[in-house]
């Protein structure tokens, strides 16, 4: 059971990170004048969008998501609307944080808001994947005894890489090295992206290593 | 409660530090090594092979000088733009010098005039007198200027008996004292007074031109400097000085006879704000005018002219037109183009030409290269040797020429030229020296107090119990190293890291404000993310599905559990809110290219609208007011202002009425002097005597609170001794809602039924008759520590503020909200962690409320305006109180490192705060809520949970203030660490050395603060002690 669980989920994972590749790679080729640090805002919403698809396809498909309670089709689709809602909001939130961190108010809000859209598809998104749109739910999530199957604890680690990448990004910022990636945000989404992607990597193994330790005694 | 031991061990720890500071930087700022020879006229002697002709009995070009120094005369303010149709204030108004160069151009010139750093005006008169580099440490005397023992100018004249005559700047007398012939000083250091300088320099200047008696004339102008530091250059005030300048210089010009030369001069420019002292071009860029009713130059201006003057070239360049020898130690090279290209009166020396110039001067040079490498050995010994060999060929090639009486070629000016400014720039680089001996003890030192302080929080407890010295203590110390190691990697300790290894960034130091802020930000971020993951932050149980038994232990009730969370993520969102808003109130670095100063730091005085001016009165006097009633609010809701000591006295009106003298005096600052004529004496009285009043009453209170520092009202109930004892103890009432009273005057009569069992017990055991005494009710008794510490904080910070400028007082609101929320997220993330459920816990204070708390000040220290940069010091603050300046330096020192280091001293005075406020809240929040109105008394105890573990009490105290000390002394480490590591960079002394200074400052004010608020706590325990013996007098038996 393991075993299955822990290379459905690294199979999920590689796919993940190939929808990454595939969206750093393709509009490269598509786009004239396309580039990580050049057209970063494209990158970002590019790179946004397809972790969006592929992990809702492979989490609808491999039905990891929290059961529905009912099966309406009513509920289904305020279920939907919520989780729009909760995205979009999550959205907001993360921009408020980032700002209090100490990104420019007015000046570049859209580069800000970007950020935040990457962000919240990186972490947010997998949550309402997982758990649903419940916050209490993922507030149960992040504590130490909180996690209720191998899903739980993967998530746990990769929005931790993902939130730790993009707190280490800012450090290169005051920096007087003047390169391409310095530039806000660029450092800040390619931090978070790293982590995202070090999570995903992190998480499978991880687990594999410690599935000794690791119980689940709800589920 | 143990309080020697406690306050011996931080002593010691302080001292420890302090000796690694001083060996540090006695080690790091060396002062450049003076030679005390002079230079004598049998020195410029003419090349062998001629007659020795007495260089100063010749005539030299100009028998007499007149030098015009206009302080802070930066060269914009100089140059003249016709095509500039809307000149601002400071553009334009000086026409003289462009029209006489335009005009007379063999007559006059006019060229920027870069001074070395640093750029205050002491150490560039005695830079353009030496002709030396004085160096980065004599910034220190500014308040205490002393008497130049170098080789200079006005000994050099003094020497050929010309009379120096001078007016102006006092700092110039303190330099030269009794060398002048005639001297007319007056007081400089009041840089709010625009006129008694300048207007006492004009009452004299021009009968003294007139008159024969003198052959030097130095006047020194202050009106331009103070009416920037006071104004700004972009000021009406400015152009009005700037045009009175203007008409000077004519006066002079007109009254000039044909064997004089005028040098006009700044001593160093300003910066947009108008202050100056650093390094940046704004600063350093003045302007020089030179000007002969005769013709001084001798060639129209060319393409050779130099494009800036270095400011040690006046020193030969005058030395050799008025015919002295040029002085010892001065690494000048003449302005040639003031120099004919070959000789053209035979025999005078006032016709040097501009090789003759050259040698002289190379020679001059070269005699005090060799002397200063015989005494120090700084200069990197292969540039030595190349300078030398550079200049003996230079030598005999000149001798060859002069011996063959054929023209010299061009080249060997040009060479001549090339070996001064080398050696000009290797002294340069090279007086900045180190001793690396004295910086490694420094350093070394400094680790093992860090570390000392680390091993005493760990072991405060063993340390403090004494017990089992023999045996203990190596097996304490090994567990505590083995755990030091590990203890490293928890994240408050890591934050505190990051913050280290920014110290060693000059990207970071110069972006200080903004990384301490994030770094703060992370870690109050930290707490909630960690209490949840721990399981804390949520009521167990609202997950059915949650199995109840892996949860560490289920101390709280739900709904407690609720409350605490949602105080905590308030307060929360208040520190994020505040320190957001504090972000508007840093002032500008040099080196931040775009960044625009906060308008709060200018005074309201500056502002010129007058609707915008009152808007800023009225916000300011707004935040005082919140602060006070915060403070005040705050006591009253312990009921701390019920009885009729001299700390409650001190609260109820001491701290109103110097709010009061605060809110007057900032009115009558802000008065424009112009406006009310009439009352312009009155006005003057008021700034003097409303901050002085200000001062006493801050005094005052500060004495009230340490002589009588209870703040305890004692209600006396007879009925209850004649009720019995049947009598259920009263409750105690909070947030019940039921009355008013009860709610404001948080009544604790518990303690006293406690405070009674423990008496009778030990009364029992005396012997006593127990059950007589009449029932006590204690109001405040709860809070007995933390109040007088909070009321000394509010009094200092409202004392802090007075030296200020006045829109400061929002930030210092900021800091009361940020320090109150720092303080609940303390109090609430250990009620929710239950630290103080478990008895044996003890009262220790985490490590990351210490960090928080270090952060926090380094934080303020940035949003009240300041910044590690000697330029941005507030030295208004030395006037406050004291218009007319000082007569000691004592005093404006105080001032300004007051004003300097407000955030260091109010947060460390409040730092015991941290170790009460879980116990005051405790009350409020925790234990209270469920079971408030349950049969346990005990709950109420608040800080006399103290009182009965004294021992447990001493060691939190040590061990809280081991750990502010360990934070606050890495971060001078770490400094120390970047000063010595990269002292060899581009930027150390533009931001590690000034950085490593204000650390080192501030971590002065710190600990003595900390020692301050330590002391006090004792104090207040020795008080309570006492109250308890005399409420009970049977106790002391
Ligand atoms: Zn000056
Ligand atoms: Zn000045």
């Amino acid at each position: 059971m393991w075993d299955h669980e822990i290379r459905a989920m690294a199979s999920t994972h590689a796919i993940i990170a190939a929808s990454v590749f595939m969206a750093t790679v393709v509009p490269a080729v598509l786009v004239p004048g396309f580039s990580v640090y050049g057209s970063h805002l494209l990158w970002l919403y590019s790179v946004s969008g397809a972790v969006t698809a592929v992990s809702v396809a492979v989490f609808w498909l491999l039905g990891i998501t929290a059961p529905a309670k009912k099966h309406t089709l009513g509920y289904k689709l305020s279920r939907l609307f919520r989780s729009c809602v909760y995205f979009f909001l999550s959205c907001l939130f993360f921009h408020t944080v980032v700002v209090l961190y100490g990104a420019p108010l007015i000046e570049s809000a859209l580069e800000t808001f970007s950020l935040a859209v990457l962000l919240t598809s990186l972490t947010t998104l997998r949550c309402l994947c997982v758990l649903g749109p419940s916050v209490q739910a993922w507030i149960r999530v992040f504590s130490r005894h909180g996690a209720m199957s191998v899903w739980d604890t993967c998530l746990q680690i990769t929005v931790a890489c993902t939130a730790f990448g993009a707190w280490l990004g800012a450090f290169p910022i005051p920096l007087d090295w003047d390169r391409p990636w310095q530039v806000w945000p660029v450092s800040c989404s390619l931090g978070a992206m790293i982590g995202f992607l070090t999570g995903l990597v992190g998480a499978p193994a991880w687990i594999h290593y410690h599935r000794k330790q690791l119980t689940y005694k709800c589920k | 409660m143990k309080g020697l031991p406690v306050l011996s061990l931080l002593l010691w720890v302080c001292a420890l530090y302090f000796v690694g500071i001083y060996l540090f930087v006695g080690g790091f700022l060396l002062v450049r090594l003076e030679v005390n020879r002079t230079s004598t006229c049998g020195d410029v002697l003419q090349p062998a092979g001629e007659e020795p002709a007495d260089f100063c009995r010749a005539q030299p070009r100009f028998r007499r000088a007149v030098l015009l120094i206009i302080d802070a005369l930066k060269i914009d303010f100089a140059r003249f733009d016709p095509n500039n149709t809307a000149p601002r204030p400071f553009e334009n108004k000086l026409p003289v010098l462009e029209e006489s160069v335009s005009v007379r151009p063999s007559h006059s010139r006019l060229y920027p005039f870069r001074a070395d750093p640093p750029t205050t005006t002491m150490q560039r008169i005695k830079g353009f007198t030496t002709g030396s580099l004085p160096t980065f440490v004599d910034v220190g005397n500014n308040f205490a200027s002393s008497a130049i023992l170098e080789d200079n100018l006005i000994h050099q004249f003094g020497q050929v008996g010309k009379r120096v005559v001078f007016m102006g700047d006092d700092t110039w007398e303190s330099l030269f004292p009794k060398r002048f012939h005639r001297s007319l000083p007056f007081p400089s250091f009041n840089v709010k007074d625009l006129h008694t300088v300048d207007d006492g320099i004009l009452q004299h200047l021009y009968a003294t031109m007139v008159g024969d008696d003198w052959d030097v004339l130095v006047a020194h102008f202050l009106g331009v400097d103070h009416c920037g530091h006071r104004f700004g250059p972009d000021h009406p005030a400015m152009a009005d000085k700037l045009t009175q300048m203007d008409g000077v210089i004519r006066s002079v010009m007109a009254r000039l006879q044909n064997d004089t030369l005028l040098v006009v001069m700044g001593d160093h420019g300003m910066t947009d704000s108008g202050d100056h002292g650093g390094e940046s071009q704004k600063e350093t860029d003045a302007a020089i005018f030179l000007y002969s009713p005769s013709p001084l130059f001798p060639a129209p201006p060319s393409q050779s002219e130099p494009d800036v003057v270095p400011q040690t070239d006046l020193v030969p360049t005058l030395a050799l037109l008025l015919g002295v020898p040029i002085p010892y130690s001065s690494v000048g090279q003449v302005l040639l183009p003031l120099f004919p290209s070959h000789r053209q009166t035979e025999g005078a020396a006032g016709g040097l030409s501009q090789l003759e110039a050259l040698w002289i001067n190379a020679k001059q040079v070269n005699r005090f290269l060799e002397t200063y490498s015989g005494m120090a050995k700084d200069i990197p010994a292969d540039s030595l040797t190349r300078l030398k060999s550079e200049f003996s060929r230079l030598s005999s090639e000149y001798l060859a020429a002069v011996r063959g009486g054929g023209p010299a070629s061009p080249q060997l000016a040009a060479r001549l030229q090339a070996y001064l400014t080398s050696v000009r720039d290797t002294c340069r680089a090279t007086w900045a020296r180190f001793s690396p001996g004295k910086m490694a003890a420094g350093l070394a030192v400094l680790a093992l107090a860090c570390l000392l302080c680390l091993t005493l929080s760990e072991l405060s407890l063993v340390l403090i119990r004494g017990d089992g010295p023999g045996l203990r203590g190596p097996a304490a110390a090994a567990l505590s190293a083995g755990g030091c190691g590990l203890g490293l990697l928890v994240p408050p300790l890591l934050v505190l890291l990051l913050r280290c290894a920014s110290l060693l960034s000059d990207s970071y130091v110069i972006a200080e404000g903004r990384a301490v802020t994030f770094l703060l930000l992370s870690l109050a971020l930290y707490v909630p993310v960690h209490l949840n993951w721990d399981g804390l932050l949520m009521p167990p149980g609202h997950d059915p599905l949650k199995a109840a038994g892996l949860l560490p232990s289920a101390a709280l009730s739900p709904s407690a559990v609720r409350r605490e969370s949602g105080t905590l993520l308030a307060c929360l969102g208040l520190l994020v809110g505040s320190l957001y808003l504090s972000l508007a109130f840093h002032g500008c670095r040099e080196e931040q290219g775009s960044c625009q100063p906060s308008h709060f730091l200018s005074p309201l005085s500056r502002l010129q609208d007058n609707q915008l001016k009152n808007l800023h009165y009225v916000l300011s006097v707004c935040s005082l007011g919140s602060w006070t009633y915060l403070l005040r609010r705050c006591l009253r809701h312990y009921g701390n202002l019920n009885s009729s000591g001299g700390a409650v006295f001190a609260a109820r009106w001491l701290l109103p009425l110097l709010c009061v003298c605060l809110v007057l005096h900032w009115a009558v600052s802000a008065t424009p002097e112009d406006s009310f004529r009439n009352l312009s004496e009155l006005i003057s009285l008021a700034q003097r005597a409303l901050p002085r009043a200000a001062y006493c009453l801050l005094g005052l209170g500060l004495l009230l609170v340490w002589v009588d520092p209870l703040t305890v009202f004692v209600k006396t109930r007879t009925a209850a001794t004649v009720r019995g004892p049947s009598l259920p103890p009263p409750r105690y009432r909070a947030s019940t809602g039921i009355s008013p009273q009860a709610e404001l005057h948080h009544l604790i009569p518990q303690i006293y039924q406690r405070m009674r069992l423990s008496l009778d017990d030990s009364e029992l055991r005396g012997g006593g008759e127990a059950g007589s005494r009449p029932a006590v009710e204690a109001y405040g008794l709860g809070t007995v520590y933390s109040a007088p510490l909070l009321l000394l904080c509010g009094l200092l910070g409202v004392g802090l503020l007075l030296l200020h400028p006045e829109g400061m007082a929002l930030s210092f609101l900021l800091l009361l909200l940020e320090t109150g929320a720092l303080l609940h997220i303390h109090a609430s993330s250990t009620a929710l962690s239950g630290l103080h459920g478990t008895p044996a816990g003890g009262f220790n204070v985490p490590w990351t409320p210490v960090v928080l708390w270090s952060l926090a000040a380094s934080q303020f220290f940035h949003a009240t305006g300041h910044l590690p940069t000697f330029t941005s010091i507030q030295w208004t603050a030395a006037f406050v109180g004291f218009p007319d300046g000082h007569t000691g330096t004592a005093l404006p020192a105080t001032l300004v490192a007051l004003n300097t280091f407000a955030s260091h001293i109010l947060f460390a005075v409040g730092c015991p705060l941290l170790l009460f406020w879980p116990l005051v809240r405790e009350v409020g929040g925790s234990r209270g809520g469920g079971r408030a109105c349950g049969e346990e008394g005990e709950d109420a105890v608040m800080e006399m949970r103290l009182r009965e573990n004294p021992q447990q009490f001493a060691s939190a105290l040590l061990q809280l203030s081991a750990r502010y000390l360990f934070v606050e002394g890495t971060q001078v480490f770490a400094s120390a660490c970047a000063a010595a590591l990269l002292r060899r960079h581009l930027m150390v002394w533009k931001v590690f050395a000034p950085k490593l200074m204000f650390e080192a400052s501030g971590f002065l004010a710190s600990s003595v603060s900390l020692l301050l608020g330590v002391t006090l706590v004792l104090r207040v325990d020795v008080a309570v002690s006492r109250w308890f013996k005399m409420l009970v007098p049977d106790a002391s038996r």
